[in-house]
């Protein structure tokens, strides 16, 4: 039975911009389901950033409740955030992805070097997983040395390696050509699902939620709508339903 | 423990990954290097070629006649004023010492040398490493330092000829040589030592001063009974004889003409390349986590700590600046085995030390501001948001 990794409880964040108050996040809730894939699309300036930039605990809100893993975000001091971050959450950005002094397998074994869990056996899951990517004849280049394509899936690596609650993803196909990008988005979904792991992925490409099983769409911080229903969610992808 | 080896992982893999540019820094740094311990050696090297003969006196005190200002071609005594130092209680031994300058002209190219007059066996005449002193008198005889010997091949038993003007004529004087001392130079030149009836003779001097055979101290080195009591001495001293003052050891090398701020413009410049070299560091690391704010940011986003991003700068600076300063070294010495005797450089001061050890200390606090900077970077950077 799945248990809920994710939970977003009556979220708001609000900016001042020219002595006016504005909520680039407005009064959100949902939760996220351990080896469920979830997208959150919105245009830009929906708060969709926002939103991710609280749940990855860089940003705190102000008001409302976070819980990953049944941790509650507001209750924590930096230090503890850090510790979450490292635990408990793993991460993919739009862009400057990896460390780039460190090669394919050495950018994915440093996430359980920060957890104190680099050994044998989990050295061979990370040659394993990278394999699974296929990356297996990049383990030994740098970043500078693979395609933005490679370069994503190095970092899908990263963010499952230590079995973290949640895996956010930041755009994580805006670099990337279509096929490439439909192949990240892919590879990712079906990691998160066999794996057990909560995934958001962030998206302005709507093409890329065929691969999720639920759509949260953003508008000036709210959320507006949610997909559920297979068909709706294709019909979305395919761009029949805006 | 953990946040060290993690540091001190991608400290490593950076400057491993990145070998030409951290390279290169460290090579801007051995360019400092070479700069700032030339200029220690330089500084070691004048201040020796100053200083060496009174800073290795066998003495306490130096006696100056009084209101020269501790002045040792200013001061010139009577001469029974060594007797009357050797009487004070409390005084070991005194020796007079009278100083001037001559040109050894018996050699293929002529030397220019500080003449010294000195009595054997008392303070002011250094310790006989080979031969034998000079006999008293108007004995025409000298014994020379040990630099003067490897550099021009005099031998004990050879004979030299010195040139000094007298009055307006340049006469020729002829001194056998029959001791070796060490190297003491004084006022920049290598040393010959003669007795003090002979010096009053050869010294180069004026019409006047002809007409007098009487040799007159510059100054008188005096070595006390227990030589921790040069203070209370040197009051006594003063209280004692006559138309004296005395100054310490220090006192008188300082008032060399010329030493201070001789040694005074030696410092300024190294602190300036000190200084230059903190600039240097500080804009290279500044410019380096300039660069690196997107990765920083990753870093600090997957749960790296932030005493895990600022150790990892402090490492990486410490080891460029200790390898900048290893192959400044190097190069310091390889370039000291090519530079002629003639340039007064000493490499085995304490200056040269301490040299060093600021050297190593400029890397992390030239880096401070940027170590500063990579610590303050929020996660966000990693993001849009940022």
């Amino acid at each position: 039975m799945s248990t809920i990794a994710l939970e977003v409880r009556d979220l708001v964040k609000s900016f001042l911009l020219d002595g006016a108050t504005i909520n680039a996040v407005d009064h959100v809730s949902f939760q996220v389901k351990s080896g469920e894939f979830v997208a959150l699309v919105g245009p830009s300036g929906s708060g969709k950033t926002t939103m991710l930039s609280i749940l990855a605990a860089l940003l705190t809100p102000t008001s409302g409740q976070v819980l990953i893993d049944g941790q509650d975000l507001a209750q924590m001091n930096e230090k503890q955030r850090v510790k979450l971050r490292r635990e408990k959450i793993g991460f993919t950005f739009q862009s400057n992805n990896l460390i780039p002094f460190l090669s394919a397998r050495e950018n994915v074994e440093f996430m359980l070097r920060l957890n104190g869990r680099l050994d044998h056996a989990s050295r061979i899951r990370s040659d394993e997983l990278l394999a699974r990517l296929g990356l297996s004849d990049r383990l030994h280049n740098l970043p500078a040395q693979m395609s933005g394509g490679q370069q994503q899936r190095v970092a899908i690596a990263r963010a499952l390696i230590h079995n973290p609650a949640v895996v956010l993803a930041d755009e994580p196909t805006a670099s990337l050509d279509t096929e490439r990008a439909f192949q990240v988005v892919e590879t990712f979904a079906n990691l998160i699902h066999e794996n057990e792991r909560a995934g958001i992925i962030v998206t302005h490409d709507l093409r890329m939620c065929q691969y999720v099983d639920r759509v949260l769409q953003m508008q000036d911080g709210k959320l507006v709508r949610t997909y559920e229903d297979k068909k709706e969610i294709i019909e979305l992808a395919r761009g029949t339903i805006h | 423990m953990k946040n060290i080896f993690l540091a001190t992982y991608l400290a490593i893999k950076e400057v491993v990954r990145n070998k030409g540019r951290f390279l290169l820094v460290a090579l801007v740094i051995a360019l400092i290097t070479l700069l700032v311990l030339f200029i220690a050696a330089l500084g070691e090297g004048l201040a020796n070629g100053n200083r060496q003969y009174v800073a290795n006196l066998d003495a306490q005190l130096v006696v100056f006649l009084e209101k020269s200002d501790y002045s040792i071609s200013s001061s010139r005594l009577e001469t029974n004023t060594v007797k009357s130092v050797r009487r004070v209680d409390g005084v070991a031994d005194a020796g007079a010492i009278y100083t001037s300058s001559t040109e050894i002209v018996s050699l293929p190219e002529s030397l220019k040398v500080s003449m010294l007059g000195a009595e054997p066996g008392r303070p002011g005449m250094p310790p006989i490493i080979d031969g034998r002193e000079f006999r008293g008198g108007e004995a025409r005889e000298a014994v020379i330092d040990r630099n003067v010997a490897l550099r021009t091949d005099i031998q004990i038993g050879d004979t030299i000829q010195i040139r000094s003007t007298q009055g307006t004529e340049d006469e020729f004087f002829e001194l056998k040589i029959v001791g070796l001392v060490e190297g003491p130079s004084y006022f920049f030149q290598p040393t010959i030592f003669v007795p003090a009836a002979t010096w009053e003779k050869i010294r180069p001097q004026s019409e006047s001063e002809l007409t007098s055979d009487t040799p007159y101290p510059n100054i008188i080195a005096v070595k006390l009974t227990d030589p921790l009591q040069a203070e209370v001495m040197a009051a006594k001293l003063t209280e004692e004889v006559s138309n004296i003052e005395v100054a310490d050891i220090e006192t008188t090398i300082n008032n060399i003409p010329g030493y201070s701020a001789q040694q005074g413009t030696v410092q300024t410049q190294g602190v300036f390349t000190l200084l230059i070299g903190i600039l240097v560091i500080g804009g290279f690391f500044q410019i380096q986590i300039l660069q690196k704010v997107p990765q920083i940011g990753v870093l600090k986003a997957i749960g790296s700590s932030n005493g895990v991003v600022g150790l990892s700068a402090v490492i990486q600076i410490i080891f460029v600046t200790a390898l900048g300063v290893g192959i400044g070294g190097g190069l310091t010495y390889l370039f000291s085995l090519g530079f002629p005797p003639t340039i007064p450089l000493v490499f085995n001061g304490a200056r040269s030390l301490i040299a060093i050890a600021l050297l190593l200390a400029i890397g992390p606090f030239g880096g401070m501001v940027s170590i500063i900077y990579a610590v303050r970077i929020e996660p966000l950077k990693a993001l849009r948001l940022g």
